[in-house]
C-alpha cells in the first residue's frame, strides 16, 4: 500500500500542475500577451480577444477533454482487466470519426444549442459504438475479456473501413475536412464547446468517484466482486453510462486524440498504485494537465502554424510509453498474472 | 442445528449441456461440510450458483428459508463468503487493500472504513497468519499466501458461511496442511459454516463433519465420511480402486491409490 506522504505529495504535485497548467497555458503563443495587458482596462490591443477568445476557452477544453479521455481509459481498463481497453482501441474514436465523416458527406450545415452538427453526429456515433460494443458485452456473458477487446477491435477496423469508403466517394474539400477531423485537435474560439464538453465529463467523473469500491472490485474480477456482493452487471452498466458521457462529451468536440486514455492511468496507477478512490482524482488531473500541455506544444511549435494535438501525444506519449515498457518499471504498476 | 441452505432440486443446463441434475441437500450452521467427486462432476457450478454468481434456473436453493431470489447481492454477501479456485490477472493491490474489500457489503460509497471495519480486517489477516504480508502486492505473493489472502478477504467479509472451491489444489504439503488448520480454526473457533471442494479425500475424511459426493451433476453420496469408505462407494464416484491402511495415530483409515 502506498505510504500517505507519498500520496500527499504526488496529490500536490498534480494539483499544482494543473494550476500551473491552466494558468501559464493562456499566455504562451506568438503573440505576446502579459498579465498587465489584461488588468489593464484601458488596453484596447488585440491581446485581450486572443485571450479571452482564443486561448483561454482552448486551455480549458483540453484540460476537460484529458480529463475525459484519461477517466474513460482508466473506467475501461478497470472494466475489461486489460491495460490496452481503452473507448479508443475498442473502436468509439472510430465511430464518432464515422458520424463526423457521413455529417461532411452529406453536406449538411446546422447549430442545435451551441453545438455544432458535426460535433452532434460525432456523438452520436460514439455512443453507437459504445452501444455496440456494450451489446456485446451483454450478450456474452461468457465469453473472456480477450474475445470482447477482438470484437472491439474489429468493430475499430470495420468503421475505419466505413470512414475510408465515404472519404472515398466524398469530393476534395469534404475529404480535406473528413482528414482533417480525424487527425482530432481543439480549433475553439469563444467558450460554446467548453460549456458543450464540461457537463458530459463532470457527469460522468462524478459517476465514477462515486463508483471507486466496486471499480476496486470489478478489478479482481467477476466472481469475487460478485461473492463480495458487487451487483457486477448493474455496476459495469453505470460504468458504461459515465464512459459513453464522457467520450462522447469530448470526441464530438476534439476529435480522435489517442493516448491519454490508455498511458495516463497507467502512469498514475504507477506512482500510486491501483486503488480508484486515489486513482480516480488523479488521472483526472494527470489526463488535463498531460492533454493542455499537448496542445500547448501543437499550436505553439511551428506558430504560426500548428500540428494537431494528437500527433503531438502520440509523438511524445509514444516514445515515453515503450520507454516505462522497457526499463521494466510498469511490470510493477499494470497487472500480474496471477 | 439450523439449517443455513437448502438445495432443491437444482439443475443447471448450458448450451444443451446437462451440468447439474436434480441436486438436493442441506447444509446446516456451523458443519464443516466436504464436495468430492471427479472433475467435471458440477462441483464449481453448485458453488457459483450458491453464492448467486451463476443464476438459478431449475430448482431454487433457500438461504435460511429465503430463496436465493429474495436476496440482493449486497445482502447475500453478509451471510456467504467464496473463495475461487483461482483469480487470474489482477492489479497489483496490497494485501491490506485485498483483504479491506472484503468489507465491501458492510460499506456504502463515501462512507468512511470505520473502526469496526479494520478490526474485522485485521483479525482476518491474523487468523490466516499473513499480518506481515500486509503491506505487500498480493501479484508477488506465493501461491499458498495468496489463498490465505483471499480466505483473509472471505473471512473479513463477516459472513456466516464460507464456500471455497479447491482451497489446498496446487499447493504443496506444508501449505496445504496450513490451510486445512486455517479452515479447521475458522470452523471451530468463529463457528463459520463451510462447504469446500476438495480432491483430498483422506482430508475431507479426517475433518468434515459430512461428505457430499457428486458424479455426472448428480448427488450421489451424502453421509458421514467413515460411511464414504464402505460399500465400495469411493470406487463407483471414482472409477478406480482405492487402498486402506490403518494408521495407528488416526481413528480411520487412510487411502491411496495402487
Amino acid at each position: 500500500m502506498i505510504k500517505a506522504d507519498k500520496l500527499k505529495f504526488f496529490f500536490l504535485t498534480l494539483i499544482a500542475l494543473s494550476i500551473g497548467t491552466l494558468a501559464l497555458a493562456p499566455f504562451i503563443g506568438m503573440t505576446k500577451v502579459t498579465l498587465a495587458m489584461l488588468t489593464d482596462a484601458a488596453h484596447t490591443g488585440i491581446e485581450k480577444d486572443i485571450f479571452w477568445r482564443i486561448r483561454a476557452p482552448r486551455t480549458l477544453v483540453s484540460f476537460i477533454a484529458g480529463c475525459g479521455l484519461a477517466l474513460s481509459g482508466m473506467a475501461f481498463q478497470a472494466m475489461f482487466r486489460n491495460p490496452l481497453a481503452t473507448p479508443f482501441t475498442l473502436g468509439v474514436s472510430a465511430g464518432a470519426s464515422l458520424g463526423a465523416a457521413i455529417y461532411v458527406r452529406l453536406g449538411m450545415v446546422f447549430t442545435i444549442a451551441g453545438a455544432s452538427g458535426i460535433s452532434i453526429f460525432a456523438f452520436m456515433g460514439a455512443l453507437l459504438s459504445i452501444a455496440l460494443l456494450y451489446g456485446l458485452t451483454t450478450m456474452s456473458r461468457n465469453f473472456s475479456t480477450a474475445t470482447m477487446l477482438l470484437a472491439g477491435v474489429a468493430i475499430s477496423f470495420f468503421f475505419s473501413s466505413v470512414i475510408l469508403f465515404t472519404q472515398y466517394i466524398s469530393d476534395f474539400t469534404q475529404s480535406y475536412r473528413i482528414v482533417r477531423w480525424l487527425m482530432g485537435g481543439f480549433e475553439v474560439s469563444g467558450f460554446d464547446s467548453f460549456f458543450n464538453m464540461f457537463p458530459f465529463v463532470m457527469t460522468g467523473g462524478a459517476i465514477l468517484i462515486y463508483m471507486t469500491r466496486e471499480l476496486n472490485l470489478i478489478t479482481t474480477g467477476d466472481e469475487i466482486a460478485t461473492s463480495r456482493g458487487v451487483d457486477v452487471v448493474r455496476s459495469k452498466n453505470i460504468v458504461f453510462f459515465a464512459t459513453s458521457m464522457m467520450v462522447g462529451g469530448v470526441v464530438a468536440i476534439s476529435g480522435p486524440i489517442g493516448f491519454v486514455g490508455m498511458m495516463s492511468p497507467h502512469i498514475c496507477r504507477l506512482i500510486i498504485g491501483p486503488n480508484h478512490r486515489f486513482l480516480t482524482p488523479a488521472t483526472f488531473l494527470f489526463g488535463g494537465s498531460f492533454l493542455t500541455i499537448c496542445d500547448t506544444i501543437a499550436r505553439t511549435i511551428i506558430a504560426p502554424a500548428e500540428i494537431p494535438v494528437g500527433v503531438v501525444t502520440a509523438l511524445i506519449g509514444g516514445p515515453f510509453f515503450v520507454w516505462l515498457l522497457l526499463s521494466g518499471v510498469l511490470n510493477k504498476g499494470i497487472f500480474y498474472d496471477s | 442445528m439450523e439449517t443455513a441452505i437448502e438445495i432443491d432440486k437444482v439443475g443447471y443446463e448450458i448450451t444443451g449441456k446437462t451440468i447439474l441434475r436434480d441436486v438436493s441437500f442441506t447444509v446446516r450452521e456451523g458443519e464443516y461440510i466436504s464436495i468430492v467427486g471427479p472433475n467435471g462432476a458440477g462441483k464449481t457450478t453448485l458453488l457459483k450458483m450458491m453464492s448467486k454468481i451463476l443464476p438459478v434456473t431449475i430448482g431454487d436453493i433457500y438461504v435460511y428459508g429465503s430463496p436465493l431470489a429474495a436476496y440482493c447481492q449486497k445482502k447475500l454477501a453478509k451471510i456467504i463468503s467464496y473463495v475461487p479456485q483461482g483469480a487470474g490477472a489482477m492489479f497489483p493491490f496490497s494485501v491490506l487493500e485485498f483483504v479491506m474489500m472484503g468489507r465491501y457489503p458492510h460499506l456504502s460509497s463515501f462512507i468512511k472504513i470505520s473502526g469496526e471495519d479494520r478490526r474485522a480486517v485485521y483479525a482476518a489477516m491474523e487468523m490466516t497468519k499473513i499480518t506481515q504480508f500486509a503491506e505487500n502486492p498480493i501479484n508477488i505473493l506465493s501461491g499458498g499466501e495468496r489463498q490465505k489472502v483471499f480466505i483473509a478477504a472471505a473471512l473479513a467479509q463477516g459472513a456466516s458461511m464460507m464456500l471455497l472451491d479447491e482451497p489446498t489444489t496446487f499447493l504443496d504439503p506444508k501449505r496445504q496442511s496450513e490451510i486445512n488448520s486455517i479452515l479447521k480454526n475458522i470452523n471451530k473457533e468463529s463457528n463459520i459454516t463451510i462447504v469446500s471442494v476438495t480432491h483430498d479425500i483422506n482430508h475431507a475424511i479426517s475433518s468434515s463433519d459430512r461428505i457430499i459426493a457428486m458424479k455426472d451433476g448428480c448427488v450421489v453420496f451424502n453421509g458421514a465420511p467413515t460411511e464414504l469408505m464402505g460399500n465400495n462407494n469411493l470406487e463407483r464416484i471414482f472409477d478406480i480402486s482405492f487402498h486402506f491402511a490403518i494408521s495407528p495415530d488416526r481413528d480411520h483409515p487412510v487411502l491411496f491409490l495402487e
